[in-house]
C-alpha cells in the first residue's frame, strides 16, 4: 500500500518540557480522507504543524510522500489550512486568491483558475467584498479556496468547518469526498465526532496520546458502540 | 528567489495600504504639514529652518516606514498567513523584498510630495539638487523597512511594535545631529551615535544643503545607510523561520 504520511515514534515538545504529543506512530494512505479526532488542546494542531513541516520535533520521523517533512519538494504537493483566519482582512476574496494563486507558482492568473475556486467554496457573489467585512463561516471559506489551489496531492485542512452552517458544511463534505476520490489525500481535524463519520480513517487523539486509528466502522465494531463519541469514550476509559 | 513572487508580494502590501485611506493620507500628509508648522516656528529664523527641513526630510520617511513595516510585518507573523507562506513553495527573499520594494515606492511618494512642499512651497534652498535629495530620502525610507522588519521579530503585539520607536529610533534621533552637532555632545554618545545609522542619513542631508557637489562625506554617508538597510534586510529575513 502507498501511504502519504508515515510517522514513527513522534514525540513533539513545545518550550522547555511541555510534551504536546508522545510517542505517535501511524500511517495514512493516499487517497483517503483521514480524520484528526479529539478534544481541544488533544494535540491535532501540532501533529498537523508537524506534517507540514512547520514546527521542528523533538523525537521520532514523519514522513510524507516518502520525504521528511517540510522538504522543499513537499512544498507544491501539500496545501495547509491553518485554524487561524491566514488570509489578508485588508484585501478582497479575489485579490487573496490571485496573490496565492501566484505564491503557488503560477506566475499567470486565470478567470477560470479564479472563477472554479470562488465557485467551490461558494463565494462568487462575494468576490468583491473585503475579506474584514465578511462572516466567520465566509471568511473560512476563502480560507480553504486557498488550501485548494494548485491541485495538492496532500491537503491537511486544520478545523475547515468550524463556523459553517449545516448547508454549506454538508457542502464542503461532498467537495472532500470528490477530492478524495480522485485522489487526494485529506487530513482534516475537528473536534465534532459527528464529522468522524464521514472519514474514511480516523486518528483519534487526547492528550497527546494516540488513542486508536482505523476506520470509522472498525472502531464502531471493536468496541461496540454506537456513534463514535462513544467509542472514543470507551477507549478513553481503557487509556486510564 | 522568484521575481514574480517578488512583485506579486509588493503589489499585495500596496494593496493593502490602498484599502486603508486613512493611513495612507496621514503617510502622505503628516510630514508636509508638520513641516509647514516648523516653517512659521522659525519664522524670525529662517537659516535655521533652511537646515533643519531637508535633515527632517531623511528622518520622517525613516520613521514612518519604521513604524508601518513592523506593525504590516508583525500582523503578517501573527494572522498565520505568515506560517501559511511558509508552507508553499516561495523563498524568503521573495517576501522579504517584496516588503522593501513596497515600502521603498512609499517612501518614494511620501519624499516627493514633502520634499515638493519643502522646496517649492516653502522655499528652502538645497545646494545639492533635489535628485540627490530625493535619494537620500528614499535611502532613508528602505533603512527605515529594513529596522521595521527586523524589530517586528522582537515584539509579540502591535502595542510592542510601536514601544519600539521610542526604544530605537528616538534614541537616534536625539545623537544624530539634529539638535546640536555632534561634536558637542559628550564623548560616549559620540560613539554611540558613530554606529547608529539615523546619524548617516542626517548627515548626508547636511552635505547636501551645504555643497552643490557629491563629496566623499556624502558617499560614505550612503554607503553607511544602505550597507545598514541591507545587513538589517539580511537579518530580518533569517528572523522568518519556516519551523518553529
Amino acid at each position: 500500500m502507498e501511504y502519504a504520511v508515515k510517522i514513527k515514534n513522534l514525540s513533539i515538545t513545545l518550550g522547555k518540557d511541555f510534551k504536546v504529543l508522545k510517542n505517535i506512530n501511524f500511517e495514512l494512505p493516499v487517497g483517503k480522507t483521514i480524520g484528526f479526532i479529539g478534544p481541544s488542546g488533544a494535540g491535532k494542531t501540532t501533529l498537523i504543524r508537524g506534517i507540514v513541516g512547520s514546527l521542528r520535533i523533538s523525537s521520532g520521523d514523519i514522513e510524507v510522500f516518502g520525504l521528511p517533512a517540510g522538504s522543499v519538494t513537499l512544498r507544491e504537493q501539500v496545501s495547509y489550512m491553518t485554524q487561524e483566519l491566514s488570509v489578508y482582512p485588508d484585501l478582497t476574496v479575489k485579490e487573496n486568491l490571485k496573490y496565492f494563486i501566484t505564491m503557488v507558482g503560477n506566475n499567470k492568473v486565470s478567470d477560470d483558475m479564479l472563477i472554479k475556486l470562488l465557485d467551490l467554496v461558494d463565494m462568487t457573489k462575494k468576490s468583491g467584498s473585503l475579506v474584514s467585512e465578511l462572516s466567520t463561516g465566509q471568511k473560512q471559506r476563502v480560507s480553504l479556496a486557498v488550501a485548494l489551489i494548485g491541485s495538492p496531492k496532500l491537503m491537511v485542512l486544520d478545523e475547515p468547518t468550524v463556523g459553517l452552517d449545516p448547508v454549506l458544511r454538508e457542502k464542503l463534505w461532498r467537495l472532500f469526498t470528490d477530492l478524495s476520490n480522485k485522489g487526494t489525500t485529506l487530513i482534516i481535524s475537528s473536534h465534532s465526532m459527528d464529522e468522524a463519520i464521514r472519514c474514511d480513517d480516523l486518528v483519534l487523539v487526547r492528550d497527546g496520546q494516540l488513542l486508536a486509528h482505523n476506520s470509522p466502522n472498525e472502531l464502531l465494531q471493536t468496541t461496540g458502540s454506537k456513534t463514535i463519541e462513544e467509542c472514543f469514550l470507551k477507549l478513553v476509559g481503557d487509556s486510564e | 528567489m522568484s521575481v514574480h513572487k517578488t512583485f506579486a508580494t509588493s503589489k499585495r502590501v500596496l494593496g493593502q495600504l490602498r484599502h486603508d485611506r486613512r493611513t495612507l493620507a496621514l503617510i502622505f500628509i503628516v510630514p508636509p504639514v508638520l513641516l509647514i508648522i516648523l516653517k512659521y516656528v522659525f519664522q524670525g529664523e529662517s537659516k535655521v529652518f533652511n537646515s533643519i527641513a531637508p535633515m527632517l526630510l531623511g528622518i520622517f520617511p525613516m520613521i514612518m516606514m519604521f513604524l508601518i513595516t513592523s506593525i504590516v510585518t508583525l500582523r503578517e507573523r501573527s494572522s498565520g498567513t505568515l506560517n501559511r507562506l511558509m508552507t508553499m513553495p516561495i523563498s524568503k527573499s521573495d517576501l522579504i523584498f517584496g516588503y522593501a520594494i513596497a515600502f521603498c515606492l512609499l517612501g518614494l511618494v511620501q519624499v516627493l510630495i514633502s520634499g515638493g512642499v519643502m522646496l517649492g512651497l516653502l522655499h528652502v534652498t538645497v545646494l545639492g539638487g533635489t535628485l540627490a535629495t530625493m535619494i537620500i530620502a528614499v535611502l532613508s525610507a528602505f533603512l527605515g523597512t529594513s529596522l521595521g522588519l527586523l524589530t517586528s521579530a522582537f515584539a509579540r503585539s502591535e502595542f510592542q511594535a510601536v514601544q519600539f520607536l521610542p526604544a530605537f529610533i528616538f534614541p537616534q534621533l536625539l545623537v544624530c545631529g539634529l539638535f546640536i552637532t555632534r561634536i558637542d555632545m559628550a564623548k560616549l554618545l559620540q560613539w554611540f551615535s558613530d554606529i547608529m545609522p539615523l546619524t548617516y542619513s542626517v548627515d548626508a542631508m547636511k552635505q547636501v544643503t551645504l555643497y552643490s557637489s557629491w563629496n566623499d562625506n556624502l558617499i560614505r554617508d550612503l554607503i553607511v545607510v544602505a550597507g545598514f538597510a541591507i545587513v538589517a534586510l539580511i537579518l530580518g529575513s533569517a528572523t522568518i523561520r519556516r519551523q518553529e
